[in-house]
């Protein structure tokens, strides 16, 4: 079918004889025929499925759709994935075709648009962290955390152990454990203690280049982002702070509590669930690490009339021109995800990320009560949470997963039970209401009963 | 010639789009914003409405509200959309950038990527609640693996550079499994790219552990077999190729490359940045790749969104496949899907399963084209982009006259040594005319190089009306390319100035600006 090709017979025999070959096989020729594919049959180069109609795809599609029951479920699952409102500027904003079908702005004379969005951005991103540089965007919050520990162990002068608390995300651990077989970094669990913070060393060893905790980290705890300063001044290392951006509406900023590297998740601002993707990861530090900042970063500057502009800045950092010197492979990212959350951050302004984080803490409280009233359900921790929290039930979390899903809830959660013991992570956010979260308690007490 | 009879009559779908372009400066949201203002709303829950007091102790609270933008949400849509404005992009006008296929996006992948059921699903929802999902993406990676010529796949890595990465980690952990079983007895230690490859090549090599050897290329711009050969030994893990390399050249002796790089014990990696090129005419896994990565926001259109997100899944060959990164989506005996981790997984590479909704605008796009359709895109592609190096051929320069795949690398140095006009000069000048710039000054091997690739989408009245352009540049004194863009939203800038004195943020600014 080839819907998206414009050429008619007609052109194509033109351009063929243009170019001076009898058939478009004939384009082919300086391919090896004994690689080449030769049609079967029927006719086919590929064993795929005939094109179809666009009405036809649309309903297959809606017919995978429909076979995604999850998608109805009122939820309290968070673990980094959070369902927050979408205003709807956000989303007809975003998908303006100018954004959409855009390139990597190559050409800033043409890429003006794009450019100033992720200026806006990076300033949103390093007044939320409170650090002054933020770069344009990585892919999420896991393989922030992995650019994170890589700078750190190039500005420490290859000190390559990196302390992880084990309050940390499990998939964000797993990927920077994944990486690190490239890198050859040492990442060296830290436990937590029995209220949920982490238990950091005081003396853990030589070469320590950084020491990474997640705020609020995995179980809902805000950690104490002093103790985990501490711990990196014993060992002379950077300390990385992989911090909740909605959170920050309340808490203060890891900067101002000495964080050298700040990064995270930043799918709750104007991203929906999307089943984990595209989400965005946020990258900022202090100014001193920007020479080694991975990914791409905008800068102010003028055009030759003086007019105020913006342009990819400090290349010479990136793969394309330092090739293997390059301090990451970063190149194409998360942009739209992050003009998205420009958007999404510009809509709530000064007092709508407040008033976010507020509505997710009193939530998450309620829900918190609720569910601790019932019979049988235990706090997996006893430090301070605030937009979600981990509970021990009488039976295993998956199978209370499992049953509340008919109950029309997506329950929470189940913990990785080799890193925390079995349980079930509970958020809420700005979305839930008490009738929600009343009959959510009542659905719970049935079937754990 | 006579393509189009009547051209002023009939003039086709030419894209361009110069006129369009706002220039009118746009300040910056923080200067719109007005203290009190703001457009955001919240649901009613009837929630007790308990303080941040009480809700956060005293020592982890902010003292004060972050500052951010205060403006209406009729201020805020306003300034988005007439940054909007000061934006080129593939709806406005053609694309020509070659590696980067900046093909059509179908809007109907759009429509598929926002359905609510593929759309507001939780990553952590369980494998019974996703079914959906599941096959979507057990079906795509199979898709994947027939185009590619592959066993198996991966559908994590979010990014090209992401799924290059993880294949030298596959490669990686393919070398240690060997060291460990006995099957080799020395760790290898170099990866093999050729001097015409992507910078996100090296890049990788480095971040996977390895060292870079870099091997030139021949004066027909393919890898030089001889130079390879000598490059070859025992410490070589493996060696990263573009087939077509960014040349736009199909590299011939492709079967003796792949046996001599697996006599010495290495893999090949498949850089898929040039796979438009050859869906259903020959396929990596054909040629003697172990390991491939497609950019799903190159060759199966989904959509660049400026910078991103895409999607590169990596490929395998049968022995390397209990080496996947886990979990992975799964048809089990019964029939219904789930989640499972491969014996020897390097492990995660993502948070989640990947960039799930480009995939599914991935797969709703080799939905739309099938079989038949993805061979047809290669087809035309291929055209479209001799077609161009034959008509320019008397124009410009063309460093490796011959039958070119997907793309065409030109050059300026004849029209650089008679006018001083440069490839930069050429590309700045093609902006004013309303078309994007090709690549320029890639691959790094052609001076004044501009790599053109038209992609398949762009109908011959846009060939001719980007010919057209790019000839009469070529005609002028050169005055007017240095000068170029004077007619784009701003003109050219003083990146110098941007590097020295860097301005990351508003917040940045010198106080006299």
């Amino acid at each position: 079918m080839g819907h998206y090709v414009p050429h008619t017979d007609e052109e194509i025999a033109e351009m063929l004889a243009f170019v001076g070959v009898d058939s478009l096989e004939g384009l082919f020729e300086t391919i090896p025929a004994a690689l080449r594919l030769v049609a079967g049959d029927d006719g086919r180069y590929l064993d795929l499925p005939d094109g179809r109609s666009e009405a036809d795809v649309l309903a297959e599609m809606g017919r995978l759709a429909a076979a995604d029951p999850a998608a109805g479920l009122v939820c309290f699952a968070g673990a980094g994935a959070y369902d927050h409102q979408v205003p709807a500027a956000v989303r007809s904003l975003m998908f303006r075709s100018e954004f959409v079908t855009a390139y990597t702005p190559y050409q800033p004379e043409v890429a003006q648009g794009v450019l100033q969005m992720l200026f806006e951005y990076q300033t949103l991103i390093s007044r939320l962290t409170g650090v002054g540089i933020a770069n344009a965007s990585l892919y999420d919050g896991a393989t922030a955390c992995v650019e994170a520990v890589n700078l750190a162990v190039a500005a420490s002068k290859g000190r390559h152990r990196v302390l992880v608390s084990r309050g940390v995300h499990p998939h964000w651990r797993g990927t920077m454990a994944t990486f690190a077989r490239g890198t050859g970094h040492e990442l060296v669990d830290v436990a937590l203690s029995e209220d949920g913070t982490t238990a950091w060393p005081d003396a853990a060893g030589e070469g320590i280049g950084a020491v990474l905790v997640q705020y609020p980290n995995h179980l809902g705890v805000i950690e104490d982002l002093a103790a985990a300063r501490a711990c990196a001044d014993a060992h002379g290392a950077l300390l990385l702070v992989a911090g909740d951006p909605v959170s920050a509406g309340l808490l203060a900023t890891p900067g101002s509590l000495g964080a050298d590297v700040v990064i995270g998740e930043a799918q709750p601002f104007g991203t929906p669930l999307s089943f984990g993707g595209p989400y965005l990861g946020y990258f900022a530090c202090r100014e001193e690490h920007v020479r080694r900042l991975p990914g791409r970063l905008v800068g102010e500057t003028v055009d030759v009339e003086g007019r105020r502009a913006y342009v990819t800045t400090l290349r010479t950092r990136e793969q394309d021109i330092r090739r293997e010197k390059a301090s990451s492979n970063v190149c194409t990212n998360q942009t739209l995800i992050a003009v998205g959350c420009t958007i999404a951050l510009s809509w709530l302004g000064t007092t709508g990320l407040r008033e976010l984080a507020l509505r997710c803490a009193r939530a998450t409280r309620y829900t918190r009560e609720a569910v601790l009233a019932i019979d049988g359900v235990e706090a997996a921790t006893t430090a301070p949470t605030l937009r979600e929290f981990a509970v021990r039930l009488p039976l295993p979390a998956a199978t209370v997963v499992e049953r509340m899903a008919d109950e029309g809830f997506l329950a929470g959660v189940a913990l990785d039970e080799s890193d925390y013991g079995d349980g079930l992570l509970v958020a809420a956010t700005e979305r839930r209401t008490r009738d929600e979260i009343d009959r959510y308690a009542q659905a719970l007490e049935k079937v754990i009963r | 010639m006579t393509r189009v009879p009547d051209a002023a009559a009939a003039p086709g779908g030419r894209a361009t789009s110069a006129p369009l372009m706002g220039r009118d400066e746009e300040p910056t949201v923080f200067e719109l914003s007005v203290p009190g203002r703001a457009a955001c709303s919240f649901p009613s829950t009837g929630l007790p409405e308990w303080s941040a007091e009480e809700l956060v102790p005293a020592e982890h609270l902010a003292e004060a509200p972050l500052a951010l933008a205060e403006v209406s949400e009729r201020d805020l849509v306003g300034h988005v959309t007439r940054l909007s404005h000061r934006q080129y992009s593939v709806d406005l006008g053609a694309y020509p950038l070659g590696s980067c296929t900046m093909k059509y996006n179908p809007k109907l992948c759009d429509e598929s990527a926002a359905l609510p059921g593929l759309r507001d699903v939780h990553p952590a929802a369980p494998a019974a609640l996703t079914q959906g999902w599941l096959e979507l993406l057990v079906s795509l990676e199979e898709w994947l693996c027939e185009v590619t010529g592959m066993h198996s796949a991966t559908l994590q890595p979010p990014a090209g550079a992401a799924g290059e990465l993880t294949g030298l980690l596959l490669m990686r952990a393919w070398h240690d499994d060997q060291l460990a079983s006995g099957a080799a007895t020395t760790p290898r230690t170099k990866v093999i790219i050729p001097d015409s490859a992507h910078g996100t090549n090296p890049a990788s090599v480095t971040l996977g552990g390895y060292e870079t050897v870099t091997v030139p290329s021949d004066d027909r711009g393919c890898v030089d077999v001889a130079a390879l050969r000598e490059a070859l030994d025992d410490e070589v893990a493996g060696i990263m190729l573009t087939n077509p390399n960014t040349l736009g050249l199909f590299e011939e002796d492709i079967a003796e490359i792949a046996a001599a790089v697996h006599e010495v014990g290495g893999l090949l990696y498949y850089d898929g940045a040039n796979l438009n090129a050859i869906l259903g005419v020959v396929r990596p896994g054909d040629m003697g790749f172990d390991i491939v990565h497609m950019n799903l926001h190159k060759t199966f259109a989904v959509p660049h969104g400026g910078g991103g997100p895409g999607a590169g899944p990596v490929a395998v060959s049968e022995r390397l496949a209990r080496f996947l990164p886990g979990p992975r989506p799964v048809r089990t005996p019964t029939g219904a899907y789930d989640w499972e981790t491969p014996a020897d997984s390097i492990g995660r590479v993502h948070g989640w399963h990947g960039n799930a909704l480009a995939l599914a605008r991935a797969y709703s796009y080799i939905l739309a084209n099938g079989g038949d359709g993805l061979r047809r895109v290669a087809d035309l592609a291929v055209l479209n982009a001799n077609w161009i190096r034959h008509r320019l051929r008397g124009t410009y320069d063309v460093p490796f006259d011959r039958p070119n795949m997907h793309e065409c690398v030109l050059a300026t140095t004849t029209l650089k040594k008679e006018r001083g006009l440069t490839a930069l000069d050429v590309a700045k000048r093609l902006l004013e005319e309303g078309f994007h710039a090709p690549t320029t000054y890639f691959p790094l091997i052609v001076p004044e190089a501009l790599m053109i690739e038209p992609t398949e989408t762009e109908s011959l009245q846009t060939l001719e009306a980007l010919c057209d352009a790019l000839e009469r540049i070529a005609a002028e004194s050169g005055e007017e390319a240095h000068e170029a863009p004077r007619t784009a939203p701003v003109r050219r800038l003083d990146e110098a100035r941007a590097a020295r004195q860097v301005i990351p943020t508003y917040d940045a600014r010198p106080a006299e600006q």
